[in-house]
């Protein structure tokens, strides 16, 4: 597999030249595209013949404000896909960067594959990652009327909002969270 | 003329053919279906948030929690990307045994699946007769792990301890006679791999006897046939995986177009479908259960002659033997260190993908060099298939809405997460 992606990696770099950063990573072709080019990108990675990606596999949102020992240098924000090519056998993953990070927004893919709606979907949810050009960009894990992207990194493990069934009212209620946050095992770093 | 007007329906989440807790907004023109909406994540436990709060090893019996149907496969995912990161080896011995048990994982499944199915469209007996079955493969499971769903058998490395010389027997009891306990202990009087070998010689027939329900079942397959059916380009761009793909006619299995462990050592088919219907979906699963019948015995074969380690003697991230922990200082030195602050993986990102019983399973992994994951992606196939459900109910009745919901084989644990 690892001649397979670094062959693949060359493709990548001749096809799209300096407006994608390639690299092979643990045996894995991996690129970053820039937002205004994510869409021709994409869709040049499924319909070109060198390619031929058919099939989206996943989309996931990263948020990398707690990355690392120091301070994360680059953007927030980052949709990352996998994409499978069936006829080829090969796998490439592509990275792009929200370039605002308090209001992120990516050009939606769904209408290349449809199996994005939902994968985007649950990026919007979780991360509020805004795809622009998505039919249907609704919640779709949490609850209805939540609030807040529960994998953003500044969002706390135990959550916000604690409900219970109020008896004098005879409905469930929302009240701030009771639990305090403890860390068990520390996040720590080999000397 | 009165004005007819499309009315919603509310199918779930309380639905004892929804499998789980979905809710689907139906839209409804007379009994035909013109529109689905799946509500989900009522069981969102967020377990990718948790991932990233705890050390790595924590993380892996969360897995079984995702997809609780086939827990150990999930396990195997997980593992692959850990072990990739580290670059570690994992003895051969384990290889087999791991791909042993995600064979039983996929019977396991499979047998769920047909069971439920069964029940979903009107075919009451199946649910009985798989049931059977399983309970003797969640032996397995048990004989390994000491759990019959949660696993946590596998481990970054190996498998958490060889295969047991001993199979648990049933003990008698008011409603088992001694001549009940005979029968019943029948196979368990040796080691796991003689009473695994008498499940595979047995097992074929009784696939028989399924098929004998269903296969030609005139009722069976007016419930079947032509029920949502996927198109092989609809399919590949809908992001199906694993049987579902394949009964759309597309010729893919992880096992055989990327192996991972030993499947490139063995000898097993891929049944394809040509329709892409409920009834293709059942047919590619059935098959696929004799296949992996045949992996088992393969494996157990090999087992059986050839005997070693079953984890990796690799000292970042594999626990040491008990017997070196309580005896050298080195190993109590390790052992703390892991089951204090853990190991360390590598900075640096992975995904994993596996050929899971409902088709590609996998898990993408950043790592930022510290003792927890920075992000746990899962890609859970059942998110993907479920996706497509307002496509493939279109134009179908309502009724025709559980046989296809049966037939993606859904489970909710790992498609909320």
């Amino acid at each position: 597999m690892p001649k397979l992606a670094e062959s693949l990696v060359q493709t990548l770099r001749d096809a799209f030249g300096e407006r994608v950063s390639a690299r092979v990573c643990l045996g894995e072709a991996s690129i970053d595209v820039a937002v205004g080019d994510y869409l021709e990108v994409m869709e040049r990675l499924r319909d070109a013949p060198d390619f031929r990606f058919e099939q989206l596999i996943d989309v996931c949102g990263i948020d990398y404000s707690a990355y690392g020992k120091t301070p994360w240098p680059g953007r927030r924000f980052a949709v990352v896909s996998h994409l499978l090519s069936i006829s080829k056998n090969r796998r490439v993953r592509v990275r792009c960067f929200a370039p605002d990070d308090v209001f992120p927004s990516i050009p939606s893919v769904s209408s290349i594959w449809n199996s994005a709606d939902w994968f985007e979907r649950e990026a919007f949810d979780l991360f509020g990652i805004v795809f622009t050009g998505h039919a249907n960009l609704r919640r779709i894990l949490t609850d209805y009327g939540f609030d807040g992207h529960p994998l953003r990194k500044d969002f706390p493990v135990s959550g916000k909002v604690e409900v219970r069934y109020d008896a004098e009212l005879a409905r469930v209620v929302g009240d701030p969270v009771s639990i305090q946050p403890r860390v068990t095992t520390p996040r720590v770093f080999p000397e | 003329m009165p004005e007819f007007r499309n009315y919603h329906l509310n199918f779930g989440p309380q639905h004892p053919a929804a499998h789980g807790v979905l809710r689907m907004v139906l839209e409804l023109d007379g009994e035909v279906v013109v529109g689905a909406d799946p509500h989900i994540g009522m069981l969102h436990r967020g377990t990718e948030k948790l991932a990233e709060d705890k050390k790595w090893m924590q993380s892996l019996p969360y897995m079984d929690r995702l997809d609780y149907v086939s827990s150990m496969c999930n396990e195997h995912a997980y593992c692959l990307a850990i072990e990739k990161l580290l670059g570690i080896d994992v003895p051969i011995r384990a290889r087999y045994i791991r791909v042993l048990f995600d064979e039983i994982t996929r019977i396991l499944n499979h047998l769920l699946w047909i069971g439920s199915h069964g029940l979903d469209v009107g075919a009451m007996s199946m649910v009985l007769y798989a049931f059977r079955e399983r309970e003797d493969l969640l032996d397995c499971y048990e004989a390994v792990s000491g759990t019959r769903v949660h696993a946590a058998y596998y481990r970054p490395g190996g498998v958490y301890r060889d295969l047991p010389d001993t199979m648990p027997k049933y003990a008698e009891s008011k409603w088992k006679n001694a001549e009940k306990l005979d029968r019943l202990n029948a196979a368990r009087s040796g080691s796991l791999l003689d009473f695994i070998d008498d499940f595979v010689a047995r097992f074929p027939k009784r696939i028989d006897e399924y098929e004998t329900l269903l296969t030609e079942n005139r009722i069976w397959k007016q419930r079947l046939v032509n029920v949502g059916v996927v198109s092989r380009t609809r399919a590949l761009q809908l992001g199906f995986s694993g049987p579902m793909l394949r009964a759309s006619g597309v010729e893919w299995d992880l096992r055989k177009t990327q192996p991972y462990e030993v499947y490139d050592r063995l000898d097993f088919g891929v049944p394809v479908g040509s329709v892409g219907d409920c009834y293709d979906r059942y047919l590619v699963r059935v098959e696929e259960m004799r296949q992996s019948t045949r992996l088992v015995k393969q494996c157990v074969d090999w087992l059986r002659a050839n005997p070693g380690p079953v984890a990796s003697d690799d000292c970042k991230a594999v626990v040491p033997p008990r017997a070196e922990m309580k005896s050298t200082i080195e190993g109590m030195i390790r052992h703390f260190k892991l089951f204090s602050e853990g190991f360390f993986v590598p900075e640096g990102e992975v995904y994993s993908a596996i050929e899971h019983p409902k088709g590609e399973f996998g898990v993408y992994a950043v790592s930022d060099g510290a003792n927890k994951p920075y992000r746990l992606k899962i890609r859970s196939p059942g998110f993907a298939h479920l996706a497509a459900i307002g496509e493939m109910t279109q134009g179908h009745m309502i009724a025709d809405v559980v046989t296809i919901i049966g037939s993606l084989d859904i489970v909710f644990g790992e498609i909320d997460r």
